[in-house]
């Protein structure tokens, strides 16, 4: 049987015996009328009984699947002639390789012997037991525990506490799945990030001005000095954040006061969901438009005013990513003035301030943390941003404040790095863990800036 | 007084009016009126209410209501929970403008100036009508900004000083003072309903304004701070029009010169408060007043 059809009739066993049982329930106190007397409501009994019946069924099934393969390969590698065993771990594996591609139909690599076609045939036979043993066990499985919670229906019985139990239980677990990819990813990065310190020193990463990653890899090779300082990187990256902050947090500010406080229903219901949009076009968008547009203009106006603009400016990809992240801005600022009552506004009014004494005054002070931690994102966002930088800012690792120069950013060095790298042993590549730990680490101080603050606004006004 | 001199006196600037929306009749309106519900009009009136209609949407919260408020006067407006005292009042300085189903028609003057022309600055109005609302609704800022903010905004103020003097005067006279002066860096929102009730009619006189309109502003007082709020209502009478709206016969009896009866969006009766507690003259005023309402 194969493994969806398998899922769905399982499904249907879980719906028949949610039906049984909640049947039984009323069954066993005589009908609706005596439904007072049952410990739990009736749909409690049903969902007891589909849990029994599709939880062990389904962990047997997963797990089946998880090892079926390695375990099927095992037992066909043991029916191997011993000669072939015999081979060393890589040349084995070619083999088995084959040997699949061969029960699947698909084309192998060499001559097919007739060792190997019985060796297929062996794989396939081994498949189609397992298969059907899987069937018959899950559905098995299923029927028995549809007995078991069946069995157990009684008015006493407290199916509402056991049923919320594997509830509580399928969120723990949810939970966790998310907390400990996250402490996953962390430990990975740390790890090759230790790795990358013990070759460089840590105070040189952190303090060094030069940063030119590229290795000798021949002892003859000239220009490749090797240089790790990542202090031009965060300045980099803190020019372009800047650019782009200044322009993103006056527009989105200013244009969230006017959705909220000065345009008209109809307005806002059109203006907002446009605005939104920005925020769904892809950065390669914004990086072809930052590139061909934005920057060759900044550079042509530049050099009218006698200006020495670069080609690719930290000032192009700043304006760009500042648009980009405007929505971030705008949409969450307008929420929180939103929400701010408007018994504030009466309040103010009513004691004659105009509307913008009342903006200024009232609001945005109330509203004040939740905007904050709004713009808190966006700065996530622009520390994060690689796209716009690679096409607009060009890849020169320049420490400047001179936002018409080209400069460079963390996350895109982390991306020439590692492009076209498989092997993570030298400087060069391990650098860039050391690198997106330490922008973790930044990126993570926001976050937790911006959470304290939204907690802190919640507490304002009841 | 006679009252239909009254309403001959007011014919002159209503015809005006009448030129230029010649929408009804406000002389024959009032007049008509008049008999019916008593002395809507007064010698010296501050404010002047012809045939105001409020709508929320398509609900009619208040229908042709005329009532004139006095100089130097405290009106009571009182009636059953939903009767619209509240919208009337918010009418009186525009309020209501900030809710966007509200609808207001009719005629509201102060000192003889159409509050509802189009041409008419809200703000000043504001600053001359002042409101406490029936819902405590301080700034989530400081007990001192709280106070501070109005004076500051309209520059009554020019030193500090001056600032700390009007908020201490303010509070005081709001019976607050002694609760707070040593927490005045305190929020406001963490003050008790009651404080916050009165810290909001601090608010409101710190600016002065001319006409003041209380709605329920002791609802949530205990005895004494209630008393401590009417002796304010009294001082404050001396100089201003107060407008106050409350659910306590009692307190409308000790604080009012006229009483103003509403019922289901209409004015039913408005007269001296002593006539209309020992003779109402209407049997809905009569049944709300001696508790048999409902
Ligand atoms: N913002 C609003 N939107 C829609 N209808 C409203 C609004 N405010 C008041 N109303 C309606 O107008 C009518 C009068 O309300 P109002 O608040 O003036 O009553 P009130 O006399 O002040 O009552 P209370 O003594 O309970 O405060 C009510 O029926 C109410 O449903
Ligand atoms: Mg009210």
């Amino acid at each position: 049987m194969p493994n969806t059809v398998l899922i769905l009739v399982l499904l249907g066993l879980m719906a028949v015996a949610y039906q049984l049982a909640r049947k039984r329930s009323l069954g066993v106190v005589g009908g609706g009328a005596g439904v007072r007397k049952l410990h739990s409501l009736p749909s409690y009994y049903g969902f007891y009984a589909a849990i029994w019946c599709g939880l062990p069924a389904l962990i047997v099934f997963g797990l089946w699947n998880a090892f079926q393969s390695t375990i099927i390969t095992d037992l066909m590698v043991a029916d191997l002639p011993a000669e072939v065993r015999s081979l060393g771990q890589a040349e084995l594996g070619l083999v088995v390789n084959d040997i699949r591609n061969l029960a699947e139909g698909n084309i192998t690599s060499g001559e097919v012997s007739p060792e190997m076609r019985a060796a297929a045939d062996h794989y396939l036979s081994l498949e189609q037991t397992s298969a059907a043993a899987l069937a018959v066990v899950v559905l098995s499985l299923a029927v028995l525990g549809t007995g078991l919670a069946w069995r157990l229906v009684s008015p006493k019985f407290r199916a509402r506490n056991q049923v919320e139990f594997v509830v509580k239980g399928l969120l723990i677990i949810s939970s966790t799945i998310a907390i400990f990819t996250t402490i996953g990813i962390v430990l990975s990065v740390l790890f090759e990030a230790i790795r990358f310190f013990e070759m460089i020193p840590f105070t040189e990463f952190v303090f060094g001005l030069d940063w030119s990653p590229q290795m000798a890899i021949r002892e003859d090779q000239v220009g490749s000095s090797g240089a790790f300082g990542a202090i031009p990187l965060f300045a980099g990256t803190l020019l372009i954040s800047f650019i782009a902050m200044v322009v993103a947090v006056q527009i989105g500010l200013m244009s969230a006061i006017f959705l909220s406080e000065y345009a008209g229903k109809k307005m806002r219901a059109f203006a907002k969901p446009v605005l939104e949009v920005l925020a769904g076009i892809p950065t390669v968008v914004y990086g072809f438009f930052a590139a061909l547009t934005v920057a060759p203009f900044i550079r042509d106006n530049g050099s009218l005013i006698g200006l020495d603009v670069s080609s690719e400016s930290a000032l192009a990809a700043g304006l760009v990513m500042g648009i980009m992240i405007i929505p971030f801005i705008s949409s969450l600022s307008d929420d929180v003035i939103n929400a701010v009552p408007q018994a504030m506004r009466d309040a103010s009014y009513g004691v004659g301030a105009t509307q913008s004494e009342t903006i200024r005054q009232v609001i945005i002070p109330a509203a004040l943390p939740g905007i904050v931690g709004g713009v808190l994102l966006a700065v996530s966002r622009a520390i994060g941003e690689t796209m716009i930088v690679v096409m607009a800012a060009g890849l020169s690792a320049n420490m400047t404040a001179n936002p018409l120069q080209s400069v460079t950013t963390v996350t895109v060095q982390i991306v020439t790095l590692l492009v076209g790298d498989q092997e993570f042993d030298s400087p060069k590549t391990l650098a860039a863990f050391a690198l997106g730990l330490m922008l973790f680490v930044v990126t993570l101080a926001l976050n937790v800036i911006a959470l304290h603050v939204v907690r802190k606004y919640r507490e304002q006004y009841e | 007084m006679d009252t239909a001199t009254a309403v001959d006196e007011m014919g002159g600037d209503m015809s005006q009016t009448v030129a230029t929306e010649g929408a009804f009749d406000h002389e024959k309106a009032s007049q008509a009126f008049v008999g019916k519900v008593g002395e809507i009009a007064v010698d010296n009136p501050r404010m002047t209410a012809r045939k105001v209609n409020v709508y929320y949407g398509e609900k009619h919260a208040i229908q042709d209501v005329n009532l004139d408020i006095g100089k130097n006067e405290v009106i009571s407006m009182i009636g059953p929970s939903g009767c619209g005292k509240s919208t009337f009042l918010r009418c009186l300085n525009r309020m209501n403008d900030t809710i966007d189903i509200c609808r207001v028609a009719g005629e509201i003057k102060l000192d003889g100036q159409d509050v509802y022309d189009k041409k008419l600055d809200v703000v000043p109005l504001r600053a001359q009508v002042g409101m406490v609302f029936q819902k405590p609704n301080p700034f989530p800022k400081s007990i001192y900004d709280n106070i501070a903010y109005g004076p500051k905004i309209h520059g009554l103020v020019s030193n500090k000083a001056d600032l700390d003097e009007v908020v201490e005067s303010s509070l005081r006279r709001a019976g607050l003072w002694s609760e707070v002066k040593d927490y005045l860096d305190q929020p406001g929102t963490g003050l008790s309903g009651g404080q916050q009730q009165r810290l909001c009619i601090a608010r409101t006189i710190a600016v002065s304004p001319e006409v003041i309109l209380m709605d329920e502003p002791c609802s949530a007082l205990d005895p004494i701070a209630t008393a401590k709020i009417e002796e304010l209502i009294d001082e404050l009478r001396e100089n201003y029009t107060i407008a106050i709206v409350t659910h306590s016969m009692q307190q409308a009896a000790r604080v009012s010169q006229r009483t103003a009866y509403f019922h289901l969006g209409k004015l039913i009766e408005v007269g001296n408060t002593d006539d209309i507690f020992t003779n109402p003259s209407h049997k809905l005023t009569e049944d709300y007043i001696t508790g048999r309402f409902g």
